[in-house]
């Protein structure tokens, strides 16, 4: 059974440790912004994830408890990585991306980081 | 074995943390940083919870909880600020 559980931490902790990796190795390599985006929103969220996975195996099968902490990160941070990446994005467009770039809208609708007006500044800038 | 897995992980996080501190200080636009910075706030919790397994300890995952709390409101407000001027209106 001790076996068992250090096979599974292991395995968890392995592939937590490269999913964090190439989701910062792509952070550096990939070479556009809306590309960047990508790498560590998934892959270092999954890497968080498996090395959180491998804390409450730990717990259980070696610390003799079971441990919430753990669960509740994860939660949060699942909850929270595409918010913040959602933000970032349209950041991104606001900033760098001209409006009449983009394609078309749904009908009666606008993109979000663009006022309801079509107007590139916002509805209240300032 | 579990000892080795710990600092391979722990490895691969710091690499992490290395390679978003170079994007914070090259990346060319503004989005790139704050993408780079919020990385480094998941690689952080990451290294925090790894460093309380290897201790033993509860408290670390305390602060890992703040600060994933931390670095959600910190990103939201740096993107919030950079879109719209301003991040409470």
């Amino acid at each position: 059974m001790d076996f068992a559980g250090e096979i599974l931490v292991v395995v968890a902790l392995t592939a937590g440790g490269i999913f964090g990796l190439v989701g910062s190795l792509g952070l550096l390599k990939l070479d556009n912004p809306m590309a960047r985006l990508h790498a560590p929103t998934k892959a270092s969220t999954l890497g968080v994830g498996s090395v959180l996975v491998a804390s409450v195996l730990y717990a259980a099968f070696f610390g003799g408890r079971a441990s919430v902490h753990e669960i509740l990160i994860m939660i949060f941070l699942f909850m929270t990585a595409p918010v913040s990446a959602n933000f970032i994005a349209k950041a991104h467009l606001h900033r760098h991306v001209k409006g009449q770039d983009l394609p078309p809208a749904e009908p009666d609708s606008h993109w979000a980081h663009v006022g309801d007006d079509g107007d590139e500044d916002g509805p209240e800038n300032g | 074995m579990i000892t080795f897995a710990l600092t391979f992980a722990m490895g691969c996080f710091a690499t992490g943390l290395l390679l978003c501190l170079f994007r914070v200080i090259r990346g060319p636009g503004i989005s790139d940083r704050i993408l780079a910075l919020d990385t480094m706030v998941v690689n952080a919790i990451a290294l925090l919870v790894l460093y309380g397994m290897r201790s033993g300890t509860q408290i670390y995952f305390e602060s890992a909880v703040l600060i994933a709390m931390l670095g959600f409101v910190s990103t939201v407000a740096y993107a919030r600020f950079v879109l719209r001027g301003n991040i409470i209106e």
